[in-house]
């Protein structure tokens, strides 16, 4: 990053000014976020080292091979799925007037409220032999056995690939969209004035420059997809994940299963590097400021009614038919479901997720404000390495806090003994904090990379005017950064907030005793095929989403040039 | 700032009782709430919370992790804590237990684990966190080659692995045998759960430890060419599979059979019971039906570990097996203990006295195999 010379000499007369070094406290907390995440994966790498342990070499010789390639045409396919629907859908809303445009535009995120095993259980629920579609099928053909008639395997690579598309895309939406939105219309002009087409315009104009948008949401969707666990086993499709639990829990092989995560967080940072070198090469810059309302091109009434039916079919499917099929059986077994100390997990579910999203935008925050203020490479680094927790399963990710924070329990638990003569017990692995401490670890890739981007659009002179001022970095922040990247830091809130509420694998094992969350409790009921009767459980995960959903696509809209904030540039 | 999520809610002030003793409200946490600018700061003081109000935990308790579902074994703990007034806190969970109990050390808070599978005990007992019991009450109880040898685990219920075979579509001498299952015959109608998941490793151990890995390798590989599909689901997925005609054939545990045919929240599961036999296997001349357990260990170190041998002791008493036998279809390992009308309906058969220690032994070599023969890929792979 290079540093403007003007903000050089104000920052250092700042730093001369000042009462006392205090940027050293800023970097030290940021030092210590980050060592707080890669504390699982120390744990892992440090597992991975048993040298009595022989899996690796049965696994190499047998199912690994699978494994790998499973996992690469699930990455391959939900990639491919999660561009095609989100790029487009996000194109077409925001450059054409259609009917239901307007609540297609937010109603294209809700699938995000949606978790991949719910839509899974639903899908299955629908399309298998006794489902829906076949029955009706075997109605209106008269046929009688599963031998009379071809129909395509829901519980496949296939039928996962779909299904974790439909959720995902909205990631690739969301970011896409916001590339459009900033995006002068002026080059699109230019581009029809040169003789392209609207659809060659799309290709050779609007998607190489939205690319580093659409590369940043592929990257979580994919990420995502890595850690997939519920999904995948439900569908027996044997991924990387899979693989990684069955390692661990049915070849008790903790060696073994961190040997395999290992090889996934390897193979995730390479995913990210190329994520960032896609992201330099593809920066193209927009050659003017001058920024207009965009085009809403009108569309005759055959092409509305398409672009209406592309924008709505990811909708219907990824969310209006799940949240309907559960809507139905929550009326019709709502007894069964409020029976189960339904409140009692919503509470518990709504509390851990609005603590995890305010800490994690918290943590995030000192992060990326640590990076603002010692933009020097390793600290750029050490930020980047406390967001791989994303990308790693969230059943490792916990074994892995679950021994630093067993270790740190017993050691605080030893001192207080010996110097106070009594007990703490288990502070951190024994309680709800370490939970949220956990989804912290998890999620901080959404905290930190929402405000780090929040906080690259602040310009440095404003920094440096503060602190020339007089206000130190703390107050810096409190008065000029959070009023102006106030709607950054809803995202991050919010987006945490929705992935705690869906966050499954690392809340099973990181819970208290005798503590269920509605994700925990669906994810129990269905798995044991008794989808009815958690459904009002499940409808309330997706509802808890939906909100969040709807505030963030009035961020990004409000986002657009001349709308909300401005740019800093 | 809502923080009170964070205050920690570990065993010694967080006292959750079993459901039929505390009402509904289980699971929450009763803390106060806290508001503060300052999260270290708020955090530092949520931390010191649990440490002050330790003290009153003079009320007899056991903590209890437990694989087996709620339902299941709520009503026999509310009848525990009845009888002799111990507490018994539950997590019910599956994944990673052993690594938690690992990682909490001295600290960990659990006394007993309840479990179904001799595999997870077999695990628990590897890694060293079974302590052995002596006890001349479950010795009078479970019979020898259902507990281990030095008392570090004890099985509670048995659930016998047999074959569930369509009515119509499967002769009677068609299946006998667990070799059958390979048998050219039953190209195209076989269908199987995971042959990862604890019930088919256990079952293929068995098999190993009774015929040795060469003789288990080609049959597993007959059994993988007669599959009709990839495998997939739960027990009761693979009636359903039957049922609806995708197979002939499945391995299932017996207590799913009563489980469907008394459904009626979901009638249409005694359509899947109706349509399948259940066959016991390997009954004349064999070594006999093979069976697996649902038991319990005390942990090594366990605070309370008098009331957990109490527990564990209770479980499997009279009372304890009579309400397993009739509430889940198991079978009570007590000898003398009636079993369920429904379940003594599919008819008597000769268990494996085989030990399950023994067979447990076999368990790596069991789920290599499947890995070595693919046998997740199904009938293509």
């Amino acid at each position: 990053m290079r540093v403007p010379a003007s903000r050089v000499t104000t920052l250092a007369a700042a730093l001369r000014t000042a009462p006392r070094p205090s940027i050293d406290g800023w970097t030290a907390a940021a030092t210590a976020i980050a060592v707080l995440v890669a504390l699982p994966l120390a744990t892992i790498v440090y597992r991975a080292f048993d040298p009595a342990d022989d899996t690796w070499s049965h696994l190499a010789a047998t199912v690994l091979p699978i494994y790998v390639s499973n996992t690469l045409w699930l990455l391959l396919g939900v990639g491919i799925g999660v561009v095609v629907i989100g790029a487009s859908t996000a194109w077409l809303v925001t450059m054409y007037r259609f009917p239901g445009r307007r609540i297609l535009s937010w109603a294209l995120l809700l699938p995000l409220a949606v978790p991949g095993y719910v839509l899974a259980f639903v899908v299955t629920d629908q399309l298998e032999y006794a489902g829906a579609v076949q029955g009706a099928l075997r109605e209106a053909f008269g046929w009688t056995s599963p031998r009379d008639y071809w129909f395509p395997e829901i519980r496949s690579l296939g039928g996962a690939i779909v299904v974790l598309s439909l959720v995902l895309y909205p990631y690739v939406y969301l970011l896409a969209r916001a590339a459009f939105v900033e995006q002068c219309f002026c080059v699109f002009e230019a581009s029809r004035t040169l003789g392209r087409g609207p659809v060659r315009t799309f290709f050779r104009v609007a998607l190489p420059m939205a690319r580093p948008g659409i590369a940043v949401g592929a990257a979580l969707a994919l990420m995502e997809t890595l850690n997939e666990f519920g999904t995948v086993d439900f569908f027996a499709v044997p991924t990387f994940t899979a693989g990684i639990f069955d390692v661990w829990l049915n070849m008790d092989s903790p060696a073994g299963a961190s040997q395999l995560a290992v090889a996934l967080v390897a193979f995730t940072l390479a995913l990210l590097a190329v994520e960032r070198r896609a992201r330099r090469r593809g920066r193209v810059h927009a050659t003017t400021t001058r920024v207009r309302g965009l085009p809403d091109h009108p569309l005759s009434r055959g092409a509305g009614a398409a672009a209406f039916a592309w924008c709505a079919l990811p909708v219907l499917l990824g969310f209006v038919l799940p949240a309907g099929v559960l809507a139905g059986y929550a009326i019709e077994f709502h007894e069964a479901a409020l029976g189960r100390e339904y409140l009692a997990f919503a509470a518990n579910s709504l509390r851990l997720a609005a603590a995890a999203a305010v800490l994690t935008a918290a943590l995030g925050l000192v992060l990326a404000y640590g990076v603002r203020l010692s933009p020097r490479p390793g600290m750029r680094g050490m930020a980047e390495a406390a967001t791989v927790g994303y990308a790693v399963p969230g059943a490792v990710l916990a074994v892995g806090l679950l021994y630093p924070f067993g270790a740190l329990d017993n050691a605080v638990d030893a001192a207080s003994r010996t110097l106070f003569g009594f007990s703490t017990g288990l502070l951190l692995s024994g309680t709800a904090a370490g939970l949220v401490l956990g989804y912290s670890a998890r999620f901080m890739s959404l905290g930190y990379r929402t405000l780090d981007a929040g906080l690259e659009r602040v310009t440095p002179s404003l920094d440096g005017a503060s602190r020339t001022l007089g206000s130190g970095p703390g107050a810096t922040l409190r008065r000029i950064h959070l009023p102006l990247i106030r709607p950054s830091l809803l995202v991050a809130v919010l987006l945490v907030f929705v992935d705690t509420m869906k966050e499954l694998p690392l809340t099973l094992l990181m819970r208290p005793f005798d503590f269920e969350t509605l994700a925990t409790f669906v994810y129990q009921l269905a798995s044991d095929e008794l989808l009815e009767e958690c459904a009002l459980g499940a409808l309330t995960i997706v509802a808890a989403g939906v909100l969040p959903v709807a505030l963030l696509s009035r961020t990004i809209t409000r986002s657009r040039p001349g709308h909300g904030p401005r740019r800093g540039r | 700032m809502m923080i009170d999520t964070l205050v920690p809610s570990g065993f010694p002030h967080g006292r959750v009782r079993t459901r039929a003793a505390a009402g509904s409200r289980a699971g929450q946490i009763p803390v106060p709430r806290l508001r503060g600018k300052l999260l270290p700061a708020a955090l530092a003081l949520a931390a010191l919370l649990p440490a002050l109000s330790t003290a009153p935990a003079a009320a007899a308790e056991v903590n209890l992790y437990s694989y087996r579902q709620p339902f299941l074994i709520e009503p026999i703990l509310a009848k525990f804590t009845e009888e002799t007034g111990v507490e018994v806190n539950v997590v019910f969970a599956k994944k990673g237990m052993i690594d938690k109990i690992r990682a909490a050390g001295d600290n960990n808070p659990a006394d007993a684990v309840l479990t179904v599978d001799v595999g997870r005990l077999d695990g628990l007992e590897k890694a060293g966190l079974l302590e052995p019991v002596q006890s001349s009450v479950l010795e009078a109880n479970v019979p020898a080659h259902l507990r281990h040898p030095a008392g570090l685990w004890f099985g509670l219920t048995t659930r016998a692995r047999v074959v569930y075979a369509h009515r119509d579509r499967v002769a009677s001498d068609e299946i006998r045998n667990t070799a059958d299952l390979a048998h050219p015959r039953f190209r195209g109608r076989v269908c199987s759960r995971s042959g990862k998941h604890g019930y088919n490793v256990a079952f293929f151990a068995a098999f190993i430890a009774h015929h040795g890995e060469a003789a288990a390798e080609e049959w597993l590989r007959g059994v993988k060419a007669n599959l009709a599909r990839k495998p997939q689901g739960n027990d009761r997925a693979q009636a359903k599979a039957i049922y609806e005609g995708v197979c002939d054939v499945a391995l299932a545990n017996t207590y799913y059979m009563g489980k469907m045919a008394t459904n009626e929240e979901k009638p249409e599961q005694q359509d899947w019971a109706k349509a399948v036999r259940v066959r016991f296997l390997d009954q004349e001349g064999g070594p006999g039906q093979h069976v697996n357990i649902s038991g319990a260990g005390v942990i090594e170190g366990a605070k309370n570990r008098g009331e957990a041998v109490r527990l564990v002791e209770f479980l499997s008493g009279d009372v304890a097996q009579a309400m397993y036998a009739s509430s889940n279809f198991e079978y009570p390992v007590k000898p003398g203990v009636a079993v369920d009308p429904f379940v003594e309906s599919l008819g008597r058969f000769r268990a494996d006295t085989l030990s399950l220690s023994e067979i447990a032994r076999h368990r790596k070599a069991a789920s290599r195999l499947v890995d070595r023969v693919r046998f997740d890929e199904g009938p293509e792979g």
